[in-house]
């Protein structure tokens, strides 16, 4: 990678505001995005990948600390000027949230959802905004935009209202997209057409893109690097495909071996217990409990990043057990 | 999903925490109740002991809050009518919680018609403000101390009945109620060891925030008249036979009087939401 | 391009069709609001004809004759099944004919109406105050942080501070003590009876307001946490835009309910300050009637305390249907 990165977080961590003892919520996560690449942040409930994204945002409670440094194309979000904060959040960032009825105001027309942000923040006069959106409402499949524009949130459909969610993300035109588990809401036949207008449009304008599910098999899809993260932490990233044939850490391993073969008849692996939230964990690896390779290393000291096999894992064992995960990984 | 980590988080720290505001405010309405109980003999004086010598007095040291137009001491009429300002207030929420759990559960289990026909009596009660119910039973039954404790019960049902009937209706639609019902066990029996279980916290909250409105309101009821009658020293006369007194420059009795009915609002309002609130996140 | 997008929004709002669901929810709600008072107004006539005291002997004294008794009861048609009874008052009612006073030997109407005035206008300027002060102290505990503890044990206390009491507290300070205003009764004039009633309404505001500024700020607190409010944040919109446009203007509903609760009760609750200031008010007279066993005059102004009470609230609901896009069937 050549440009810097669109965005760059490192050692972020999240805590509870003035908690004793203190309760983490996300520790030492690193990642980043550069201009016209896809990463997919992966995990399960828990696992803090939407509090990492809404931290680069800004947009945490105050109940929430950070720390850590994340930077939007060289400057500091973290440390950002009001003014500066409201130009990046208009102008070069946009986030697709994941249900979009809970985002939408109710009260509202679509039309005026749209055309708010940029009208708003001075970026387009209204009439030219109401153009646009209706042009990008048609880019996304909606034939009779200018009816849609003057119905309410509740007049539409999810995977219709997604699609809105989407032009409105768009409209300001960002450099970078952050999507929230955009399908997760929507019914299962929905998902594919509203996936696939999301990376035709994405790949379409070179944006980078932050994409965050729980579905490892989309992410491998559609991204070009994943980023996998368990009780606050990131576990394994690298390049999609390198991760996705050949896992490095046993959290990674057990999410693809425990997705339902569509082509052989076999019993569903599971990981034995459950996801464990950052503050749940102890001082050791964060998926000691559950791991069935952990020693007394990985329960006492927690594993740093390393570089194996062309992308880095978080695990003590990572070379020794490399052949049991692939073993363990069926197609 | 991060969303229900930092709620867990949270709550739990409230939960683990203790109250002050609940601690204080049990500690009143302990206090307020136990003067209720004994207040009478606490009191130096008689309450109804008239001493004209030393009618309109302030604050002094043979009568700490001062004496009424009659030379009755405040202090002692306040500790001797805490007694009769809480038996009426005590009745009305006894009466109106049960009778409102009664309708509440049960339109809450059978639904439909029943729920539709209970909804309608509730908006018909509803509509007609408190005081006018109380001054209309008043009429009926004669001013005195229970015309206001039937008013009011009538007046508080539709209340305890709305807000039980939506919580038995969220406990019915629970999992485990469907189980049991398969599982052959009678209405009855769910509802009474089961939704009425859960939802029992709840009444318990309501009703200490109703005792201290059913005290105002019935304390009210007095103050105009048609409720308890002088010369008892419940705490609505007292403010009521104050009133010349104000005018004379001398607004002991109405004010101390006053102040007895707000702080035990006060307390049990207090009291009340703060049991809800803990009730409500244990569930 | 169809001729559609030359449309404004705005006049393209103003074409969209109301669908005819909310006629019939309106017709429905205020035949329903009817019959409400109807059979409130029955349960109140079928208990005052239990109430002890004969009308003959009040209207007629003590020395009638028999025939004169007798003739009476016929002209009062007393004798008559109670559904009867009730259906000619209910007739003479609407047609503004109330009866006769047992005590005063008049028209109940010509006794009502200008205590009605004087009621109406304490019940005026205790609207203004709750709405204005209550409203506007609502907003500010539920917009600020710092006020937000202030307000609501303000609140806490207000609430529990009863009229009654609330009328004593004024009288001894106000008017006892400071000699700012007069202590009983309502003046003659419009500028005098303002100056009486000054601290009538204000004691009368006191649980009202309380009220209302409780569900404000709740509804405030409430519509600032929403979703969607975080979405604005997150495009960068100014915030005094999202607090007017989203917040505000969201809570607007929840308040007006509240607020139109609060005013429905007015009427009744000016009983209570009637009694504590002396103003005849036909809270007063009505006090005075059942003392005096006067049912023409109870009946006539029970009647009108209820229907004050179901009209605001009906109008209230029905506004909430108009106002709400939500009631609209979707398209």
């Amino acid at each position: 990678m050549n440009s810097p990165p669109l965005l760059d977080i490192r050692r972020l961590h999240l805590e509870l505001t003035g908690s004793r003892p203190v309760r983490t919520l996300v520790e030492d996560v690193t990642l980043s995005v550069s201009p016209g690449e896809s990463v997919g942040l992966v995990g399960e409930s828990g696992s803090g990948k939407t509090l990492t994204v809404k931290a680069a945002m800004r947009l945490l409670p105050s109940t929430i600390t950070a720390t850590g440094a994340i930077d939007f194309d060289g400057r500091s979000v973290l440390e950002m000027s009001r003014r500066g904060l409201a130009r990046y959040r208009s102008t070069d960032v946009a986030m697709i949230h994941q249900d979009p009825r809970a985002h939408t105001n109710p009260l509202r027309t679509v039309g005026d959802f749209l055309v708010e942000g940029v009208v708003a923040t001075k970026q387009m006069k209204r009439d030219e905004a109401i153009e646009r959106a209706c042009a990008l409402l048609g880019e996304m499949g909606i034939d009779d935009a200018p009816r849609r524009m003057h119905q309410y949130p509740h007049q539409l459909s999810g995977g219709l209202l997604q699609r809105v969610m989407i032009a409105m993300s768009l409209l300001h035109e960002p450099r970078l997209v952050l999507a929230d588990e955009p399908t997760t809401a929507l019914d299962v036949t929905v998902q594919s057409e509203v996936m696939a207008i999301l990376v035709e449009q994405v790949r379409g304008r070179g944006l980078g893109m932050l994409f965050i599910t729980h579905d490892l098999d989309l992410a491998a899809a559609i991204t070009d690097t994943l980023v996998v993260m368990y009780a606050g932490t990131v576990v394994e990233r690298g390049p999609a495909p390198v991760l996705y044939r050949n896992p490095r850490h046993p959290y990674t391993a057990a999410l693809l071996a425990s997705r339902p073969s569509t082509t052989q008849v076999k019993r569903l692996v599971s990981v034995p217990g459950r996801p464990a939230a950052a503050h749940e964990v102890g001082i050791g690896c964060v998926f000691a409990a559950r791991c069935p390779f952990a020693t007394d290393l990985c329960r006492d000291e927690r594993p740093a990043e390393r570089d194996i096999g062309g992308r880095t894992v978080a695990c003590h064992r990572a070379e020794e057990i490399g052949s049991e995960l692939e073993r363990d990984v069926v197609a | 999903m991060a969303a229900v980590t930092v709620d867990v988080a949270t709550a739990a720290q409230v939960r683990r925490r203790a109250d002050p505001l609940l601690v204080v405010s049990a500690t009143c309405c302990l206090l307020l109740i136990a003067v209720a109980l004994v207040g009478g003999w606490l009191a130096p004086y008689q309450p109804d002991e008239i001493d004209v010598l030393a009618a309109s007095q302030g604050p002094g040291p043979h009568h700490w809050l001062g004496t009424d137009s009659l030379g009755r001491d405040v202090l002692s009429r306040a500790l001797a009518g805490a007694a009769l300002s809480f038996a009426g207030p005590l009745l009305i929420v006894l009466g109106s919680v049960v009778l409102g759990t009664v309708l509440g559960v049960v339109a809450a289990w059978y639904g439909g018609w029943l729920d539709q026909m209970l909804n309608r009596l509730l908006n018909v009660m509803f509509a007609v403000p408190g005081i006018l119910v109380a001054v209309i039973a008043s009429a009926v039954f004669g001013a005195g101390f229970w015309a206001p404790v039937i008013a009011l019960t009538l007046v508080y049902i539709p209340y305890a009945a709305r807000i039980i009937r939506s919580a038995a209706v969220r406990e019915r639609q629970q999992a485990y109620v469907e189980g049991l019902q398969l599982a052959g066990v009678s209405s009855l029996s769910i509802n009474t060891k089961h939704v009425l279980r859960n939802v029992w916290p709840l009444i318990v909250a309501q009703a200490t925030i109703g005792l201290g409105t059913a005290l105002a309101d019935f304390a009210a009821v007095s103050f105009i008249g048609l409720g308890v009658q002088p010369p008892a020293a419940e705490w609505g006369v007292m403010v009521a036979e104050g009133r010349a007194e104000i005018l004379d420059g001398a607004p002991q009795q109405s004010l101390v009087a006053g102040l007895c009915i707000v702080v035990t609002v006060v307390s049990f309002n207090v009291l009340g939401e703060r049991l809800a609130a803990r009730f409500g996140a244990a569930r | 391009m169809t001729a559609t997008t030359d449309v404004t929004p705005v006049r393209a709002m103003r074409a969209a069709v109301r669908p005819s669901g909310i006629g019939a929810r309106i017709a429905t709600t205020v035949v329903g609001a009817a019959a409400t008072v109807l059979t409130a107004s029955f349960v109140i006539f079928a208990a005052l004809s239990l109430a002890p005291g004969d009308p003959v002997s009040l209207l007629l004294g003590p020395h009638a004759t028999d025939e004169a008794r007798t003739a009476k009861r016929a002209e009062l048609g007393l004798d008559d099944p109670l559904l009867v009874r009730y259906w000619h008052w209910l007739t003479d009612a609407l047609q503004g004919r109330f009866g006769t006073s047992f005590t005063y030997r008049e028209d109940v109407t010509t006794l009502i109406g200008p205590r009605l005035e004087t009621t109406l206008l304490l019940v005026a300027m205790a609207a203004v105050l709750i709405v204005v002060v209550g409203i506007g102290l609502g907003v500010l505990g539920g917009v600020s942080d710092r006020w937000s503890a202030v307000v609501s044990a303000a609140t806490g206390l207000g609430i529990a501070v009863p009229t009654f009491v609330a009328a004593s507290v004024l009288i001894s300070v106000f008017a006892v003590q400071l000699g700012w205003f007069p202590t009983f009764g309502a003046g003659d004039g419009l500028l005098d009876s303002v100056w009486h009633l000054v601290l009538p309404a204000l004691a009368l505001s006191v649980g009202y307001g309380a009220y209302v500024t409780q569900l404000t700020a709740a509804a405030v607190r409430e519509e600032a946490g929403k979703e969607h409010v975080v979405t604005s944040r997150g495009r960068g919109i100014p915030h005094r835009l999202i607090l007017r446009r989203h917040v505000l203007r969201n809570a607007a509903l929840p308040v007006m309910t509240a607020s139109g609760l609060a005013l429905a009760g007015l009427v009744a609750g000016a009983l209570v300050v009637e009694e504590a200031f002396g103003i005849d008010g036909i809270g007063a007279l009505l006090v005075k009637s059942v003392s005096g066993k006067d049912y023409p005059v109870v009946t006539a102004v029970s009647l009108i305390i209820v229907v004050v009470f179901v009209v605001v609230t009906t109008v209230i609901d029905v506004a909430q249907v108009l106002l709400d896009p939500r009631q609209r069937r979707a398209a």
